[in-house]
Order: structure tokens, then C-alpha cells, then sequence
């Protein structure tokens, strides 16, 4: 078998003690990054290229590190998730929503143990696709013109009526709110800016991260002073901390197919990690017969977003490595590292430069098995930040996310914008109305108009082309389901109301 | 107590000003962009070529597409005779198209260039254009029929490329050139092999895994002579295109230092500029060499910022 011993070859290089010991070092430098609101994944890692130089590491050495702290990044977001209802990065969002209420309802530790082996599978499987697959993947890419993407994005935005809230037209005013937020910023299509109010901060538009932390943190905050912390979210029942077995062969399926969603966002470029988890919690959403208890701690929802995040980020490396092309804000960080370890990343890559993509793989395995026994057994630890008193937790928690914020650009100006997302948020929250869709359309608003706009350039304005190719027509009638299912399948599921049965309570 | 605020004060500031003594060079991108690295090179060179005795701290101080560290160089580091900043020529894109709040171009001084990665146009490997005047002529025939992709923006560099092109060409109406701004020059190759675009253009650093792989083919490069390691691509002037368009590698620094200093700064570039070190790192990434220092550098930034104005005009960017 070529592919194992080309594997063999990559373990020989990056299994040393001293590549192992990055490996470590950057899983649980990463896990903690990730779980910083305020700190994703893509300046985790950019933060630490200047690191690797003044260390003076080696190509392979610098790849380890920084791969390890991406993929340590992507498990950590959902400890913040899952705690404190505050995604520590962008594409563990999804998991707030289920994690958090099983949180609320003592299940912290079996949410937190669920979603780490679910990451396992998600990268791992991922890793082992992006083994195999990369080469014939590559050309994945080249089917998908801008009518595609446009067709992508609007696959999830149609599905977005199906989340959390219950009023479809809340979730749709909220992700045009996004959209709204999304259009801030430099025009690609015409090159001019657009509602900058002649501000250079605002020229590269809205960060997701300043949003996300806006909506989540700083709206608990706001919360917490209202209700002088007796309405925190803080403040849920630790339970004892068992590894959930039968719980884990429950969601092994979610798993499953939120790896097979999620490697696939990856893989293409432009999709990224937190289509990938949208999808795979939607889809799982839908595939389920008791999908009322979504949102309200079902650890299906937990698992599926997770392993569609962490394969994502696997798939993202597909075209990275293959293409040159970044999947992903991450992967956009890690290219620019290995143009400046002279590698350049391409379709020659794995023919010239075996020796770097092997090695990157078997440390990206390697990585995936230190942060799986890293983050079980770190449960405990995890779940004992929830003993720290909210009043001190919150602010600390809100501390480090405004150094996060602030560190993105070192302006005081996305920190001002911070706290008007958090007045936003506070407004929305008492509106019932969701936020996911607000960060899904800040993220996807802008590549979902540059593509539509892009197409409409190549066809000199000709709609038809949206609808011209095999690939956007499945993904219209797709988005064209998942739009109108929720509304059919409500008429059917609100007649008989659903046994509120608690996919939990036969386990304790 | 008045006395006492003062030495405070006088004591801070101190503080403040020791660190500002050594070199710093200002990256207006996140870590490991192009400007990024014309920072690390440089200051690397500097100190092993014993011109600077300490390191040369990198800063990263990104935000609109450079427009964030031009006005804070401008506005609060006039006379910050130690910090040079990276610049190419989205730099003097974004100045010429006003992009940077109102900054103009002569409100810093423009050191020098000391490398530079040509332009190319490429087609897919399949394509029916074989060279230049095949893709001229079908532009000209029909400009509907075919569509640029690039890495930039509409505005931007890797657009001006293709309506510069056009321009030299004798194909005068620049609206009418289709052309799409990707996220990189990169996936702006998917599109053209995946048969959306027709050409691409971009650095030529950008695409040599893809001429190299063969998935497209290099119908033209932007540069004064052929680019070595890639021979047997012509350049435009061979074609009967008088154009060059090389993303230039350099730095500027700010307006209100001393003569003196301007000139440490213009000798200090060319020191860097000849070793070898520097032609090493041009060879492993794949610039082209390009050496514009001092006075001419200023002159070449003026005419290069009117001429993009004319474009830029052209095509509705600018009133």
C-alpha cells in the first residue's frame, strides 16, 4: 500500500519526542485559545507564527505546532459553548445550543465528553479522508463556479427557518440583520466602499469575532446586571462525571453524519468550518423523529455539530494543501506559514513534497489522539470553572474576550463596536428572537453576494445561470426542501404533541 | 508637586520612547502576508548584515488593507526617524484610489523597491487562446465572451493588470472588460481551469504550482525580460504589448524625518538589496529582481499613482 508507507515515512519524521512535545504544547495551548471567546482559531494560530520564527523551528516542527494549536482550537471553542452558553470561536456556535442546556440541566460533564470524542471522530475521520482523498478532492473545487457557492449559501439560509427559535419570521429577520451587517464594508464587485462612513475600520467590514463576542458574552453580561445574577446563565448543577457510554453509542450516528457534512463543507473552499457545523446540526436536526427536543439539551445536538466542525477543519486542509486555495479563515493563516517556510502549497505539493504533507498528516494524528486524552480527562477540570462564582467568572471571562478583541486589530474601535452588538443582543434576547442567524449571516452574507454578483458578471446578467449546472440545481432543490419542510413537518408534528420525552431520562 | 508631575511625566515618556529606539518595521497585515514577510526579510538581513546591532521588531498592525498603519505613521510617528513600513503596490493602488481616508501618497517618503513578482496572465490548459494577441483578439472581437478572475478586487492590482494590458493593447473601452475579484490568486485559478473564467491573472508567484503541474498555461508575462526558471514564457512586450506591471516589494517611511535620515534609510535598503542573502530569498520566492531607490522610487510612485488614477477614472472608481 502506497499510502501506508508514504504514512510510515510521515510518522518516522513527526514522531519524535521533540515534535511530540509540540504537538502537546500546541493541543493545549490551542484548547485554550479556543475556549478564550475572543480568541478563534485563525489568530490562535497567526499570534503564534511570529512564535515559531523566534524559536527558530524547522518547517515540519512549525507545521506540527501551529496544526496542533488549529486543531486544539477547534476542540476547545466548545468548552465556552457548552459552560457559559459563549462560543469561544465562531464555528462551535452551533453547540451552544444544545450544550448549554444540557449544562443547565447537570449534564455539563456528559455534554463536554460527548462533543470531545465527537471532535475525535470529526478530525480523525477527516484526517484519514484528507489521506486518501486528497488528490482525487482536489478537483472538487473546479465544479464549483460562483453559481454553486450562491446555491451553497442559500442551502443554509433556507434552512435557517428550522432553528431554535420558533418563529420562523424572528430566525429570518435575524440572519437579514446579518446580512444587513454583512454588507458593511469594501465592495469586491465594484471596488468602492460601502456604509464606512469614511472610516478605515470598517473598510475590511464587520469581524465575525467582534459580533459573536458582542451577542454572546457581553449579552450575559447585560443579563447578569439586570437580574443581579439570580437569572445568570451561569449557575448550573454539576453532576457527577462519569464517561457517558450508552450516551456515546446514541450519538454515534449524529457523529457520523456530521463528519460526512462537515468534511465536505471543508473540502470546499470558501465553505469552512462553520457551514460545516450549521449543516451537520441542521441536517441532523431534520433527520431526527423528536425534533422538538433539539435546542433544549439534546446531545445529538451537541455531537453532530461537533464532529461537522472539527472534519471541516480537516476537509478545509484539502484545498489548502492541493489547491493553494484556503477553505477557511485558519487554513488562510496556516498557507501564509507555509509560503514563508518556502512550501508552496499546490497541485505539485504532494508529488515534490511528500515528506512535508506525510508529516503534516501523521502530526495531525497524532494531535487528534493527545487532545482526545487531553480533553476526556480534562473534563474534571473543565467543568470545575462552573464552582467559580458567576460574578467573578463573567467579568474575567468578558476581560479576556475585550484583550481578544482587541489584540484583532489593536483599535479601540472594535471594542466599542463589541459592546453595541452586545446592546443589540440583549435587544434580540428580549425579543426571543435568535442570534445564530445574525453571526451566519455577518459570516456568509458577504461571499453569498460576491458570488451571486460574480455570477451575474460571467453571464452578463443572465439569471438563468444560477440554474445552469447539475451541482447548483440539487443544491436549490435541497435548499428549496429544507425551506419548506419545517413549515409542512410542523403542521404534521404540532397535531399529536410530541411525548416530551427526554432522550435523557431513562439514563439516569 | 507641580516639579514632581513633571519627572513623572519626562519618566514615562522616557519609558515610553527607549523601546522606539531600535528598528521597527510596521507590517500592515497579519502575520504571514506579503508585507509581513518584506518586514521579516529585511529586518533579518539588516541584523546579519551587522547594519542594525539588534533584531528589527516585526510589528503587525493590519486593518484597510494598509490604510490603518499608513495614517497612524502619518499622524502619530511624523518624526519617528527607526520605523519603516512595508508597502507594494496595493499600497499605492489603495493611495491613488483615495482608499486610505484622505492619505495621500506625499505625506510619507518613499525609500525604494528592491523586488518585485511579475504579473502573468494565464489561461486553462485546454483553453483555445495560445498566446497574448489570441486572448487581445477575442477581447476585442466580443469583450463579453470572456472574463478575467484575480486575486483583488475590482481596483485592485491584479484588475489594473488586466486593464492596463487591455489599455496597451489598443482595446480602449476598459468598462466593457469582464473581469472577477476572488479571495486570492489562487482560487482565482480554480475558476479558470474549472472553465468559469476564461484567463486569470495574478503574481507569478501565485500560479507556479500551476504552470508547473500543467493545469494552466502562461500566456504572458508582465515583466521587462523573461523571468528565469520559466523561459519559455514570453513576455507581453515580446507579444507587441509594451507593458510591465511588477507587484513591487519595498518601504516607506515617514515624512518628517531628517534628510539625513531619508538617506541612511535609501543606503541602508540598497545594502540589503545587494547581499546575498536577499537574492537567495528572491529566488526561493520566486520575485523577480526590481531596484528602485530614493529619489527615482518617489518619481516612479508619483507617475505610477497618476497612472492609476487614469484607469481608475476609467472605469468609474474615481470621479
Amino acid at each position: 500500500m502506497d499510502i501506508l508507507s508514504n504514512l510510515a515515512m510521515g510518522f518516522e519524521i513527526a514522531a519524535s519526542p521533540y515534535t511530540l512535545l509540540l504537538a502537546v504544547i500546541g493541543a493545549f495551548v490551542g484548547t485554550i485559545i479556543g475556549a478564550l471567546p475572543g480568541l478563534g482559531p485563525s489568530n490562535g494560530v497567526a499570534l503564534l507564527i511570529p512564535i515559531s520564527f523566534s524559536l527558530g523551528l524547522d518547517a515540519i516542527s512549525a507545521l506540527v505546532l501551529l496544526t496542533s494549536v488549529y486543531y486544539g482550537a477547534m476542540y476547545g471553542g466548545r468548552i465556552s459553548s457548552i459552560l457559559l452558553n459563549i462560543p469561544g470561536d465562531e464555528p462551535a456556535m452551533m453547540t451552544t445550543l444544545d450544550g448549554y442546556p444540557m449544562a443547565r440541566q447537570g449534564m455539563a460533564a456528559e455534554a463536554l465528553v460527548v462533543s470531545g470524542v465527537a471532535s475525535f471522530v470529526g478530525s480523525f475521520l477527516a484526517t484519514v479522508g484528507l489521506m486518501i482523498f486528497a488528490p482525487y478532492l482536489a478537483g472538487v473545487a473546479y465544479k464549483f463556479g460562483p453559481a454553486e457557492y450562491f446555491a451553497l449559501y442559500m442551502l443554509a439560509f433556507c434552512t435557517l427557518g428550522g432553528m431554535g427559535s420558533n418563529n420562523q419570521a424572528k430566525a429570518a429577520l435575524a440572519a437579514a440583520i446579518g446580512l444587513a451587517i454583512s454588507m458593511i464594508g469594501l465592495d469586491k464587485t465594484t471596488g468602492m466602499p460601502r456604509f464606512t462612513f469614511g472610516q478605515l475600520h470598517l473598510m475590511d467590514g464587520i469581524d465575525f469575532l467582534v459580533a459573536i463576542v458582542g451577542l454572546f458574552a457581553v449579552v450575559e453580561v447585560f443579563f447578569f446586571i439586570e437580574s443581579h445574577g439570580s437569572n445568570s446563565a451561569i449557575g448550573v448543577k454539576l453532576g457527577k462525571i462519569l464517561i457517558p457510554w450508552k450516551m456515546l453509542k446514541q450519538t454515534s450516528g449524529a457523529m457520523l453524519r456530521g463528519t460526512g457534512i462537515g468534511f465536505i463543507a471543508g473540502v470546499l473552499p470558501g465553505a469552512g468550518a462553520s457551514l460545516g457545523s450549521f449543516l451537520a446540526y441542521m441536517g441532523e436536526k431534520s433527520l431526527s423523529s423528536d425534533k422538538a427536543s433539539f435546542g433544549k439539551g439534546n446531545p445529538r445536538g451537541v455531537a453532530a455539530p461537533e464532529a461537522g466542525n472539527n472534519a471541516a477543519a480537516g476537509g478545509a486542509l484539502v484545498p489548502m494543501l492541493t489547491l493553494g486555495v484556503p477553505g477557511s479563515g485558519t487554513t488562510a493563516v496556516l498557507l501564509a506559514l507555509l509560503l514563508t517556510l518556502n512550501i508552496t502549497p499546490g497541485p505539485l505539493l504532494f508529488s515534490e513534497r511528500p515528506e512535508v504533507v506525510w508529516s503534516l498528516i501523521a502530526a495531525l494524528l497524532i494531535a487528534n489522539v493527545v487532545l482526545l486524552l487531553m480533553n476526556v480527562p480534562m473534563v474534571k477540570i473543565f467543568v470545575h470553572i462552573l464552582s467559580v462564582p458567576a460574578w467573578i467568572l463573567l467579568p474575567g471571562v468578558t476581560m479576556v474576550a475585550f484583550v481578544g478583541i482587541y489584540s484583532l486589530t489593536g483599535s479601540g474601535f472594535d471594542m466599542l463596536m463589541m459592546v453595541g452588538f452586545g446592546v443589540l443582543g440583549y435587544v434580540m434576547k428580549k425579543l426571543d428572537m435568535p442570534t445564530v442567524p445574525v453571526i451566519l449571516g455577518i459570516l456568509l452574507g458577504n461571499a453569498m453576494e460576491d458570488n451571486l454578483r460574480r455570477a451575474m458578471v460571467l453571464s452578463n446578467g443572465d439569471w438563468k445561470i444560477l440554474f445552469s449546472s447539475p451541482i447548483s440545481i440539487g443544491l436549490w432543490i435541497a435548499a428549496v426542501l429544507g425551506f419548506i419542510a419545517p413549515l409542512v413537518l410542523r403542521r404534521f408534528l404540532k397535531k399529536p404533541p410530541l411525548p416530551q420525552t427526554d432522550p435523557m431520562a431513562n439514563e439516569d | 508637586m507641580k516639579i514632581w508631575t513633571r519627572a513623572t511625566l519626562a519618566a514615562l515618556l522616557m519609558g515610553a520612547a527607549a523601546p522606539a529606539m531600535a528598528e521597527e518595521c510596521i507590517a500592515p497585515a497579519n502575520p504571514g502576508g506579503g508585507w509581513d514577510f518584506t518586514c521579516r526579510q529585511i529586518g533579518r538581513i539588516m541584523t546579519e548584515l551587522g547594519i542594525t546591532p539588534n533584531l528589527v521588531q516585526v510589528t503587525n498592525l493590519a486593518g484597510a488593507g494598509g490604510g490603518v498603519a499608513f495614517t497612524q505613521i502619518v499622524a502619530d510617528r511624523n518624526e519617528d526617524a527607526e520605523v519603516f513600513v512595508a508597502a507594494s503596490s496595493a499600497t499605492t493602488t489603495r493611495l491613488a484610489q483615495n482608499a486610505f481616508a484622505g492619505a495621500s501618497a506625499d505625506q510619507v517618503r518613499w525609500v525604494g523597491t528592491i523586488g518585485g513578482d511579475p504579473g502573468v496572465i494565464v489561461v486553462a490548459k485546454d483553453s483555445p487562446f495560445q498566446n497574448l494577441n489570441d486572448l487581445v483578439a477575442a477581447v476585442k472581437a466580443d469583450p463579453t465572451k470572456v472574463t478575467f478572475a484575480g486575486g483583488s478586487a475590482v481596483g485592485g492590482f491584479d484588475h489594473l493588470k488586466v486593464l492596463m494590458t487591455m489599455d496597451k493593447a489598443g482595446f480602449e473601452d476598459a468598462r466593457a472588460v469582464k473581469y472577477i475579484g476572488l479571495d486570492g490568486g489562487a482560487d482565482a485559478i480554480t475558476q479558470t481551469v474549472g472553465g468559469f473564467t476564461q484567463a486569470m491573472t495574478g503574481d507569478l508567484s501565485e500560479v507556479t504550482g500551476f504552470i508547473k503541474s500543467g493545469d494552466v498555461r502562461a500566456v504572458a508575462v508582465l515583466s521587462d525580460a523573461r523571468v528565469p526558471g520559466f523561459d519559455d514564457v514570453p513576455t507581453a512586450k515580446e507579444q507587441g504589448v509594451d507593458i510591465v506591471a511588477m507587484n513591487w516589494r519595498g518601504i516607506y517611511v515617514p515624512k518628517g524625518i531628517s534628510d539625513d535620515a531619508y538617506a541612511k534609510w535609501v543606503d541602508t535598503l540598497k545594502k540589503v538589496g545587494e547581499s546575498e542573502q536577499w537574492k537567495t530569498v528572491m529566488a526561493e520566492n520566486g520575485l523577480a529582481p526590481y531596484t528602485v531607490l530614493g529619489a527615482d522610487f518617489e518619481t516612479f510612485v508619483t507617475e505610477n499613482i497618476a497612472q492609476i488614477q487614469e484607469i481608475s477614472k476609467e472605469i468609474g472608481l474615481l470621479q
